[in-house]
């Protein structure tokens, strides 16, 4: 397996040092980028590309749904897998964010075999 | 966040006596999956002012109030500690972070759980408080409930106070 350049999205840097955790123990060979919204995302991929994007749906600035959407108007960056991470009671943000275009989600809170379960399969693997 | 104009729903209509354990559970089930820890519920800690980390999650919706968490800086770090993986001691600005975490997920987890609620009811990004000496003054009366826990021999409070 080669080396997955992940984004992970959150407002929460302790909530994104969890998440790269728990990629980790699903056994992925990591190189992690971090961003504290979805605005601060975008202006790391205009220079950056990745395979995978993790994101929160709750963030300042711009949410993690407004970052799905841009994240599909741009071309390159159309086919790159996102997972939305969610507090539990949230539906129609979890369909809104499978609308626009993001490959599954992860309700909070989680253990770290529900992020392999669901990030795994989105990478084909 | 502007508040839904459906207040109608039926798991929204305040009931003390099926709300609090619903809350007691949301506390158990986030510390039980995200810090592998049993939470024990008491009723009154020994210290009842021992709480200078306050974190604060808005709700707007079907129901409106604020949901607290309050702890010491010793229980707030043994928090993050727990979520991150790593002793005590190396935990610096993640305390705040993670009881702001911490309380967001327990929101989430208790919307979720009132029947008919949960799509109809936003949270707010966690607001952190530091310090014990001040006080919130809600600007609607409304209910008040309150589960007090101790986690790792220091009390915990969560509390949700509703707006009318």
């Amino acid at each position: 397996m080669s080396q997955i350049k992940a984004l992970i999205v959150d407002d929460s840097s302790v909530m994104r040092k969890i998440v790269e955790r728990s990629l980790r123990q699903a056994g992925l060979d990591l190189s992690v980028m971090e961003a504290g919204n979805g605005a601060e995302a975008l202006t790391i991929l205009d220079t950056n590309s990745v395979d995978l994007i993790l994101s929160d749906i709750n963030m300042p600035v711009m949410d993690g749904l407004e970052f799905v959407r841009q994240l599909q108007t741009v071309e390159k960056l159309r086919g790159v897998p996102v997972v939305m991470i969610t507090t539990e009671g949230s539906e129609t943000n979890v369909v809104q964010a499978l609308s626009f275009g993001a490959k599954g989600y992860i309700r909070k809170p989680f253990t770290p075999e529900q992020v392999k379960e669901h990030v795994l399969p989105v990478l084909g693997l | 966040m502007k508040p839904s104009a459906e207040t109608s729903l039926p798991g929204a209509v305040f009931d003390r006596a099926t709300w609090t354990p619903l809350l007691e559970r949301s506390a158990h089930e986030v510390f039980a999956i995200m810090l592998d820890t049993v939470l024990h519920s008491i009723e009154s800690p020994a210290n009842p002012n021992n709480g200078e980390f306050t974190a604060l999650v808005g709700l707007a919706g079907s129901i409106c109030g604020v949901l607290s968490i309050r702890c010491n800086s010793q229980a707030a770090r043994i928090m993050a500690s727990k979520m991150l993986g790593i002793p005590p001691e190396e935990v610096d600005n993640d305390s705040w972070d993670a009881l702001g975490e911490i309380a967001n997920m327990i929101a989430g987890n208790f919307k979720g759980k009132l029947s008919g609620v949960g799509n109809h009811c936003m949270l707010s990004v966690p607001t952190i408080i530091v310090g014990s000496d001040y006080e919130t003054r809600s600007m609607a009366a409304g209910n008040t409930i309150e589960a007090i826990f101790e986690f790792e021999q220091k009390p915990l409070w969560v509390t949700l106070e509703l707006h009318e």
